[in-house]
């Protein structure tokens, strides 16, 4: 993609990453390691492909995205923000009772949010549904999920992958945000759900292997699957849990924890270093 | 005639089908819910999803999200037991207007035994925001109840049987979600029955008319939201309960109408249904008898209530 687009989208991706960061420290809960770590996808996608229009949430011919490892909602919610569905104030009540950003994403509740989501394995059945109901009614849109590595522990999912082999469902694509992390520790000692590209390859599904913090790659993915007729696309993301801010990167610990004020205040700090480095 | 409420629900989305909304969705056992009426004559509204009901029942949400009327069927055991956390998640908590449109429920389904018998699905659904949940007791009821819901924007679970019943309704009953049904007056006990426990409910009225007693016989088709007012009045004029399901005598009908009494107008309740232990293998008639699901358990539950009336 052209230079100047790039810095915009990095540029983006950094701002969703301090989003991330004041919603969880406001919260005092929540999950930055697993958001950190998709959010350079998120951005790529709603800011570079996704035809989505904020003030028509509901648009039936909308491209539409599922966050099947919902408990990245900060994530959601903060590209949501930046993208005008939401006011970017609301997402310091994330979490509190008097707020509709639920710990998980609520389709009821949020602006731009297609599919209730958290209870993990669900939100990639549901995007099959969608995606077959595109096929049905000859709608154009396309369908996006993004899953967990740890999520592919759950049985469902691979009922999914099933099934989307089986409708050739090509106007699918899926994302594996691998960060080889989960709360327990590492995916492979927890429960190993590898050979991850293998398995989706068997399971009938074009796989792309990316690395999940170069944009480029995002959206070269992307392209590709568009043009893949017949199969699903999964992207495999090659992706780093906490990606952005030093100390929580690739630190299982950092999965379902708030940052305290002083650590609040350093990753938003080495944030904008990285912003002031762009030059954008 | 005697038609099994399946049979009913393959028919009515046969005939209502053609509401471009519905779609149908299927656990292969369409053969046995009866959805291949309707794959029949709308197979690109169809969708098998094999044996994999958790994917069923979100990927239903997902569709529900663009707009469709889902009708998911499996066995009840496999729908709302095995798939509930997806039914409360995928469907319930955001609101979509998914049907569960379950089958096979109770131990009427007969020689296939326990393990397919769902005895508790009614305290599950029931226990869930959002839910509607209905059993129909006849062919007719269950066709006016498919297209009820047709009409209905959310989430309802549609509880079926394997076993023919026979009619307790003409043409000219018009069904309405949450409006219990009173189909014999009586003063001094009220028989409330759902689904297949109807038939006996109304033999029960014959059997105690012949003793000199007047039962009323309510039909509460709807268990949730359920009809309060026809539950309050009846303890009120009559002042003795019996319940009547095919289901654990915890969390179904017989629970959801002390609820509403202890509520609002305590009265003693007497409770048919399967006294909380696994149904068995066996003809469904015999299962039936084997369980007391019978006119003769509630004839003897009918008098022990009358018996606790305050005086």
């Amino acid at each position: 993609m052209e230079q100047e687009l790039l810095l915009k989208l990095k540029r983006k991706a950094a701002d969703v990453r301090k989003n991330i960061i004041d919603a969880v420290f406001s919260a005092g809960s929540g999950h930055p390691g697993g958001s950190l770590s998709c959010a350079d996808i998120l951005t790529v996608l709603y800011f570079k492909h996704m035809n989505v229009n904020p003030s028509a949430p509901k648009d039936p011919d909308r491209d539409r995205f599922v966050l099947s490892k919902g408990h990245a909602s900060p994530v959601l919610y903060s590209v949501l923000a930046e993208k005008g569905y939401i006011p970017k104030k609301d997402l310091l009540t994330f979490r509190q009772a008097d707020s509709y950003l639920e710990g998980h994403p609520s389709l009821k509740d949020v602006p731009g949010v297609d599919m209730t989501t958290g209870s993990l394995g669900q939100g990639i059945c549901a995007a099959c549904g969608m995606a077959q109901m595109g096929k049905l009614d000859k709608r154009g849109y396309r369908v996006y999920a993004i899953l967990g590595d740890g999520e592919l522990q759950e049985g469902q999912v691979w009922e999914a992958m099933m099934y989307a082999a089986h409708y050739k469902l090509d106007n699918l694509t899926a994302f594996l945000d691998h960060n080889g992390l989960q709360i327990d520790g590492d995916i492979t000692k927890v429960m190993s759900p590898e050979p991850v590209a293998a398995k989706f390859e068997a399971f009938g599904w074009n796989v792309i292997i990316i690395d999940g913090h170069d944009m480029n790659q995002i959206d070269n993915a992307v392209e590709k699957a568009k043009k893949t007729k017949g199969k699903p696309t999964m992207i495999v993301a090659e992706t780093v849990k906490g990606k952005g801010v030093s100390y929580m990167e690739n630190q299982y610990g950092w999965h379902g924890k708030a940052p305290n004020q002083e650590q609040r205040d350093k990753a938003i700090a080495e944030i904008d270093a990285y912003i002031e480095n762009l030059g954008v | 005639m005697k038609k099994a409420t399946r049979a009913a629900y393959g028919e009515a989305l046969a005939e209502y089908g053609s509401n471009e909304r519905i779609i149908v969705l299927d656990a292969d056992l369409s053969k046995s819910t009866m959805t291949a009426s309707f794959k029949e004559l709308y197979p690109e509204r169809f969708f098998n999803t094999g044996i994999a009901e958790a994917n069923m029942i979100s990927s239903a949400a997902g569709m529900a999200t663009c707009n469709k009327i889902v009708f998911a069927s499996s066995f009840a055991i496999f729908a709302a037991v095995r798939a509930a956390e997806q039914i409360r998640n995928s469907v319930c908590y955001p609101k979509l207007n998914v049907k569960i449109a379950a089958t096979h429920a109770g131990i009427s389904v007969g020689e296939d035994g326990a393990t397919h018998q769902a005895i508790e699905d009614i305290a599950i659904m029931r226990a869930l925001p959002n839910m509607t949940v209905i059993q129909p007791c006849d062919g007719r009821e269950t066709k006016q109840a498919v297209k009820a819901i047709i009409d209905y924007n959310g989430p309802v679970y549609l509880r079926l049987g394997r076993l023919a019943v026979e009619d307790i309704y003409d043409n000219s009953y018009e069904f309405q979600i949450g409006k219990g049904v009173q189909l014999k007056d009586g003063c001094d006990v009220t028989i409330i029955a759902t689904g297949l426990m109807v038939k006996p409910a109304l033999d029960a009225y014959e059997a105690l008319r012949a003793q000199g007693i007047l039962a009323r016989v309510i039909n509460i088709h709807t268990i949730k939201p359920i009809d309060k007012e026809i539950i309050i009045k009846a303890a009120r004029e009559t002042g003795a309960i019996v319940t009547a399901e095919e289901h654990n005598i915890i969390g179904g009908l017989g629970s959801a109408v002390c609820e509403v009494l202890c509520d609002e107008l305590p009265a003693p309740v007497k409770r048919v249904g399967i006294e909380d232990k696994f149904g068995k293998s066996g003809k469904p008639e015999d299962l039936i008898n084997l369980y007391s699901l019978t006119a003769e358990n509630i004839v003897i539950k009918a008098k022990i209530a009358m018996a606790l009336k305050r005086q």
